[in-house]
């Protein structure tokens, strides 16, 4: 028989379309603008103090829609986007300054369908407005610094084996010392590719002019820079999370670049200050007056440049030891950080400060920048900016070792209680392995974030009924198939979205509406062919098989070809590019299912096995 | 003979008219290539860009006298969308804080300004976007001939391809003519182009592939008319839907997309052009026959035995 199908297709088709339907109804119930509190100790607030709020907000004038408690915080929504930002001041100002007060857009899908786990696409920033930072890893700062460590570690094996040595060296990705004659330097060569295998070895010159040339291997290197991306991302994940922001995204790009979305955040500076600052600690002894000068490093102070000292360029432990900090006063009143370390770095701590009593500590703030400069190609003109990353190191403290110093104990010399607070948070969420760069940054307010949606709508709207009505002038009953089938690509495509979790841009909506004009063509072709087939004088339903069967090649090769197009366009492409392609490849699936299976089961439900007179096309 | 399609339009008889116009358009676009250049976007020169919205109209002239006397230097300002929504460029990167530094400047006149967006990109993001989107549009089209090669033949492959560059030089050539913005929405726009242009094509081609088989005649010009006359409301009716769709984003998505909206319509009109015109007309001369297709011979039998 012609033109019928078989129950299975029918029914596989209503199960692709009610899950569809599910997975794409959360879209309808817009997400509620919300505050979310939590206390600045990771403790859950108490009902008390959000009762406080909420009457707060109401003598304010701000309707509360309802509070609910979930995973520690509290979500407060609110009937009106316009609340938002003056709700958030208000709930800071209540709780003073032990709670985080975000912004955050709750989401209101109703309880029976997130029992099947459902839930509406994320909006994207060009849609809800936020800060959009992109970062460049340093990773020749990456690799310098895991060789200066190396070095350190070098120089105490030499000297604990009484080898004598004149100069250690780092450049590029190589680390030279320097010996006195080759009999040293064979022995060092010797006691250093025992310990450190992950070198190349060669030896250069001979007598004076001796020298140890350390290369890392390749795999070394690039083992350093993963480590220095990945030890990046959880430290400004940490630090995100301690900016309180709400679904804030941190995620690697390409080889050394790192993408941070936080939505909601307008204030850009105090964001950066967080997510940028490559602060850290290092803490080293002061030389003594017999020290080789190959030893030392001088370093002048933070708050009096007049001032300097004399330290050992060895250190004893980085800010990196640090398992949490936090910032209170002193008996003076000025600001102090406490510090806790952690079990190595205790007993590092522990062993150098035991055999140096009465000796001088300093404690030694870092900070990596960078400086533009524009640079003049002289043959052509060009201007190009460069960027010539330093490092600024300038003493916090110094002060006599009492005692022997164990795990905890705290540093003063700080500026102001603002300094402490933030260097306490560098030290909590980490340092950064590698210094790491503003590439790009956006900032999109949230009123245009709002008109976005609203236009998109609009022109999804629009667009939409132009194609329903060209249809039906068109293709009459046909027309009414193809727009069925339409709408139910619309919610297929909305569906597997929400279902993958993907992020709707506004080139993502384009992307739809685009979808929608394109999505047609499998029918129209269909359509086409069954009119060529009528006038070759094929029977109605010879016509209606013919139709389907020969337009089927066009459709799969057409559609595979921009299928191709889109998948190259996803793998190459960044933040809008990527958002188009999402929505186009899935709505070139979506459009194939419904085009091909959908119509042709309205077409056999109305016209197989039966009598037809007249086909209205 | 029976007439596959009650319109007959004699296409391939007009084919020099066509490369004339083609040929014509193609060197005005490489033309205005070579002498205006691409109006790059922010995305691949780098630099600053924010975008405030003022409370009443402001004088463009103010703002940029404003901006100068501060010492920006390459300065420009002008009214997006509305007249109180303003952007102001700066070529200067690498000042993160430049946002928020014009912002507090503007408002020292006393007037409420408002940040809407502002964005930075670094001169080097804007030399590797370049470079990758050029990858990508390369690794597009190569992928896209082999695909046709694969399925159909490399005459056909070289045919599409030609097409494709054709539509693709005739929007960046239209974009840099009239000057408008070239930024990264807009070769999303191109790709999608390529992908339109090719799904028009690949259509056309399917239809004189079938032709060539199931006639017997050897005329190619006539068999390609045939072919092109049968898919030729087909492709009318698909570029006239999306032209809608693409006509009510480009009236009603706002100032953000219409740079996109113009670009695809530009190439879906082109695309149309070409896969009637082009596609199916450089055959000739690339001088295909029915035994380009024997080869083919044994999945076309596969094929066959399908339909009824």
């Amino acid at each position: 028989m012609l033109n019928r199908y078989p129950l299975w297709k029918y029914l596989l088709i209503l199960v692709v379309l009610v899950v569809g339907l599910i997975y794409s109804l959360p879209n309808l119930f817009p997400a509620d603008p919300a505050i979310q509190l939590s206390s600045a100790q990771g403790e859950t607030l108490e009902l008390r103090q959000v009762q406080r709020v909420e009457s707060a907000l109401e003598e304010n004038g701000i309707a509360v829609k309802a509070s609910e408690q979930e995973n520690g915080q509290w979500l407060i929504r609110l009937r009106s986007d316009e609340d938002q930002l003056s709700a958030r001041d208000i709930a800071a100002d209540v709780l003073g300054g032990n709670a985080t007060v975000a912004l955050n857009l709750a989401e209101a899908t109703p309880g029976w369908l997130q029992a099947f786990s459902a839930s509406p696409m994320t909006l994207g920033l060009d849609l809800r407005g936020g800060v959009h930072f992109l970062l460049e890893v340093d990773m020749d700062a990456a690799l310098a610094q895991r060789l200066e460590v190396n070095a350190s570690a070098m120089r105490e094996l030499l000297r604990s084996e009484r080898i004598r040595y004149r100069n250690t060296d780092v450049e590029g990705r190589t680390l030279s010392i320097d010996f006195a004659s080759s009999e040293d330097r064979d022995n060092a060569r010797r006691l250093i590719s025992r310990d450190f295998p992950n070198f190349d070895y060669a030896s250069e010159g001979s007598d004076r002019a001796s020298r140890l040339v350390m290369t890392l291997s390749d795999q070394t290197v690039s083992e350093i820079q993963d480590y220095a991306i990945n030890q990046n991302l959880t430290t400004l994940r940490n630090r995100v999370n301690e900016l309180g922001v709400a679904e804030p995204m941190v995620q690697r790009q390409g080889p050394s670049q790192i993408v941070v979305e936080l939505p909601g955040v307008q204030d850009t500076v105090a964001a950066k200050r967080i997510v940028g600052a490559t602060a850290n600690l290092e803490f080293r002894l002061e030389a003594r007056n017999d020290t080789p000068t190959a030893e030392t490093e001088t370093h002048v102070f933070r708050n009096d440049s007049a001032r300097s000292a004399e330290l050992m360029r060895d250190v004893i432990i980085t800010g990196d030891s640090v398992s949490s900090a936090s910032n209170s006063f002193d008996e003076n009143g000025r600001p102090q950080v406490n510090i806790n370390l952690d079990g190595t770095g205790g007993t590092l701590m522990n062993r150098a400060t035991r055999t140096n009593i009465g000796r001088n500590m300093a404690v030694l703030f870092i900070e990596h920048k960078s400086e533009d400069t524009v640079v003049t190609d002289p043959e052509t003109g060009e201007e190009t900016i460069e960027r010539e990353p330093y490092v600024e190191r300038g003493l916090i403290s110094l002060a006599t070792i009492q005692s022997a110093l164990g795990n905890s104990f705290r540093i003063t010399g700080l500026d102001s209680p603002t300094e402490a607070a933030e260097l306490a948070l560098l030290l909590r969420s980490g340092s950064l392995a590698a210094p790491i760069y503003f590439v790009q940054e956006r900032t999109i307010g949230p009123s245009l974030g709002a008109e976005n949606i609203e236009r998109g709508l609009l022109s999804v709207q629009i667009g939409l009924l132009l194609v329903v009505l060209f249809m039906l002038a068109r293709y009459k009953v046909f027309g009414i198939f193809a727009n069925v089938a339409l709408a139910l690509n619309l919610t297929l495509l909305v569906a597997v979205m929400s279902m993958l979790g993907a992020t709707l841009t506004l080139p993502g909506i384009a992307g739809i509406v685009l979808t929608l004009g394109m999505a047609v063509d499998a029918n129209v072709l269909i359509f086409e062919r069954i009119r060529e087939e009528l006038r070759n004088g094929l029977s109605i339903q010879q016509a209606i098989h013919a139709g389907y069967e020969r337009a089927f090649t066009s459709i799969v090769d057409a559609n595979i070809t921009t299928l191709l197009v889109a998948v190259i366009l996803f793998s190459i492409g960044t933040g809008p590019v990527k958002g188009f392609a999402v929505t186009l490849s899935i709505g070139i699936l979506t459009s194939m299912f419904t085009a091909l299976m959908v119509t042709r089961a309205m077409v056999n439900l109305t016209y197989g096995s039966k009598p037809v007179k007249k086909l209205w096309i | 003979m029976k007439p596959l399609s009650h319109l007959q339009i004699d296409f391939m008889g007009r084919r020099k008219l066509a490369f004339i116009v083609s040929a014509l358009m193609l060197i005005v676009s490489i033309g205005a290539l070579a002498f205006q250049q691409l109006n790059l976007g922010l995305d691949f020169t780098g630099g600053t860009l924010i975008e405030v919205r003022y409370g009443a109209a402001p004088s463009l002239d103010a703002i940029r006298q404003l901006m100068v006397e501060s010492g920006f230097r390459d300065v420009s300002v002008q009214t997006f969308g509305a007249s109180t929504e303003v952007l102001i460029r700066l070529q200067q990167a690498f000042d993160p804080d430049v946002g928020s530094d014009v912002v507090n400047l503007l408002r020292t006149s006393g007037e409420s300004v408002n940040l809407v967006r502002a964005e930075f990109v670094g001169a080097q993001v804007g030399d590797q976007l370049r470079d990758q989107s050029g990858l990508g549009l390369m690794v597009a089209l190569g992928v896209v001939m082999l695909y046709v090669a694969f399925r159909f033949q490399y005459k056909f492959a070289i045919g599409a391809l030609l097409a494709l560059l054709h539509d693709v030089i005739i929007v960046v050539g239209i974009f840099a003519l009239f000057q408008l913005e070239f930024d990264l929405t807009v070769l999303a726009a191109i790709l999608a182009v390529i992908g339109y242009s090719l799904n028009d094509t690949i259509v056309v081609y399917d239809r004189i592939r079938e032709t060539i088989r199931t006639s017997h005649i050897d005329n190619m010009p006539q068999i390609f008319n045939e072919a092109i006359n049968a898919t030729l409301s087909r492709t009318l009716a698909t570029s006239g839907t999306t032209m809608l769709v693409l006509v009510a984003l480009l009236l009603l998505g706002g100032d953000m997309i219409e740079n996109f909206a113009i670009a695809l319509l530009i190439g879906i009109g082109v695309g149309t052009f070409s896969s009637i015109y082009i596609s199916g007309a450089l055959l000739l001369p690339l001088k295909l026959s029915r035994e380009d297709l024997i080869p083919t011979r044994k999945v076309v039998d596969e094929e066959e035995e399908e339909l009824p």
